[in-house]
């Protein structure tokens, strides 16, 4: 049973995906946001700034967006347009009950 | 000829890899084990060689274990794939199954845990590879409606294709109901039939589900198999040669359609469209941001990247994939987001009929 008890082992942590909003500036800098303090601040960038780009990109290519929505199998995240920035919303999807056979 | 199985286990303690190790070596088919102690070597190793199986520790760091398996299953779709943590968590086994591990598994702790963890990899390792239902590999759907047929079995499965899902409901060997997107009944059950593969789930029995298929299941499977025969080969049920439609013609008939553009993935991969006046452009923009989202979500680990949707005052537009291909659909900006969305899943759903 020792050995088997070695299979508990303490960190690293996973990272719970985040739920809540900020907003980025048209420098993409971060201003203020509801996300939980303990979520890398460099993953929140990073969403800043590929929201930022693809309203960019999609602007470039002549279909002009205002609003953006990305579905992932476990978060959605939803972007607005704000004059260069963006307000972002993150939300986790509800966990899928688990199915037993029949 | 014998051939071993191969193993990646993929753990951050040396410790316990070795234990791992000495554990797994004791499974009847014999494996082979490799040992990886990061998310990095995990990826390094499965390009330089093929395994069979990937076990992965979800708590690493730098690279989760999430992290790790989101970009496994989208370069490696054929691999099977275990997470293994020692905490378990609804979120994160929800968000493991939504990456389409095949086994979300808390470490074992007790020796029976440890025999049933051992008679689940090996159940996963004696599977096929080749196309078909994901949960019973190798099989038709035919055939796992004929064994629950046979031996009278009651159920319910949930069969997916993409974004389509079905349910076929048997109960004591008979064939009671079907349900498929908007059919009901025999069109569904034939509808579902129709996909040739996918994934599927058996759901909790539903004994008062009302009655609304009569015939019995040898003869809607023989009315499938035929169906299906005709549509292969292209001719009609009178015999006469089928005029081959075109896909994106049909798709661009959808309500509120501007324009389809359909691509391979990749910047030389071929590319159709109707409706665009610069579909090149449009082309660029579609596959950037689909590359761009989905490296996002690898590195979030959120899981897959289902659709991306763009609102504008012009016009809206969603991008998806279905099998190896890639979609950008115009929409009229007129129609609300949740109408793009449904539209939306018909357009694949037509594309993967």
């Amino acid at each position: 049973m020792g050995l088997l008890s070695l299979f508990a082992k303490p960190a690293p942590t996973l990272l719970r995906l985040p739920s809540g909003s900020f907003t980025v500036d048209r420098e993409g800098c971060v201003l203020m946001g509801t996300l939980p303090s303990s979520y890398p601040r460099g993953l929140v960038k990073d969403i800043a700034q590929q929201v930022r780009a693809a309203f960019g990109e999609a602007a470039a290519a002549q279909l002009p967006l205002t609003e953006l929505v990305i579905h992932y199998a476990s978060l959605k995240i939803a972007a607005r347009e704000l004059r260069g920035g963006a307000i972002v919303f993150l939300s986790p999807k509800a966990p899928v009950s688990p199915m037993k056979p029949s | 000829m014998d051939r071993r199985p191969k193993i990646l286990l993929a753990d951050d303690d040396p410790d316990l890899l070795d234990m791992y190790r000495e554990i797994l070596a004791q499974l009847p088919s014999r494996p082979e084990i490799h040992t990886a102690i990061s998310g990095a070597r995990v990826i390094a190793m499965l390009e330089a060689e093929p395994f069979q199986l990937l076990i992965c520790d979800l708590k690493m760091p730098k690279m989760d274990g999430l992290q790790v398996l989101a970009i496994v299953r989208r370069k490696y779709p054929q691999l099977r794939t275990v997470a293994l943590t020692a905490e378990p968590d609804e979120q994160f086994r929800s968000r493991a199954y939504a990456l389409g591990v095949d086994l979300f598994w808390h470490k074992p702790g007790t020796e029976q845990e440890t025999k049933m963890f051992l008679e689940c990899i090996e159940s996963l390792l004696g599977r096929e590879t080749e196309a078909g239902f994901r949960g019973m590999q190798s099989k038709s759907l035919m055939d796992i409606i004929q064994l629950e047929c046979i031996s009278q079995s009651s159920s319910v499965l949930r069969i997916t294709n993409g974004p389509l899902t079905g349910k076929i409901w048997i109960q004591a060997g008979e064939l009671v109901d079907a349900e498929a997107t908007d059919l009901r009944g025999e069109p569904a059950f034939q509808k579902i039939l129709s996909w040739r593969a996918g994934n599927f789930e058996m759901l909790p029995v539903e004994p008062s589900r009302p009655r609304t298929i009569f015939k019995s299941y040898n003869a809607l499977l023989l009315e499938s198999a035929q169906a299906f025969d005709e549509s292969r080969g292209g001719v009609t049920a009178e015999g006469a040669p089928q005029a081959p439609a075109s896909p994106l013609a049909q798709l661009s008939q959808v309500e509120g359609v501007e324009f389809v553009l359909a691509m391979k993935p990749g910047p030389g991969g071929d590319r159709v469209a109707r409706g665009l006046e610069n579909p090149e452009r449009t082309a660029a923009w579609a596959r950037q941001s689909l590359d761009r989202f989905r490296a996002l979500g690898d590195r979030l680990g959120a899981g897959p990247l289902a659709q991306i949707e763009g609102f504008g005052q012009q016009r809206h537009v969603a991008l998806a994939s279905q099998g190896d291909t890639d979609f950008c659909v115009g929409w009229k900006p007129s129609m609300v987001p949740d109408q793009v969305r449904e539209m939306m899943k018909k357009v694949l759903a037509l594309w993967a009929s």
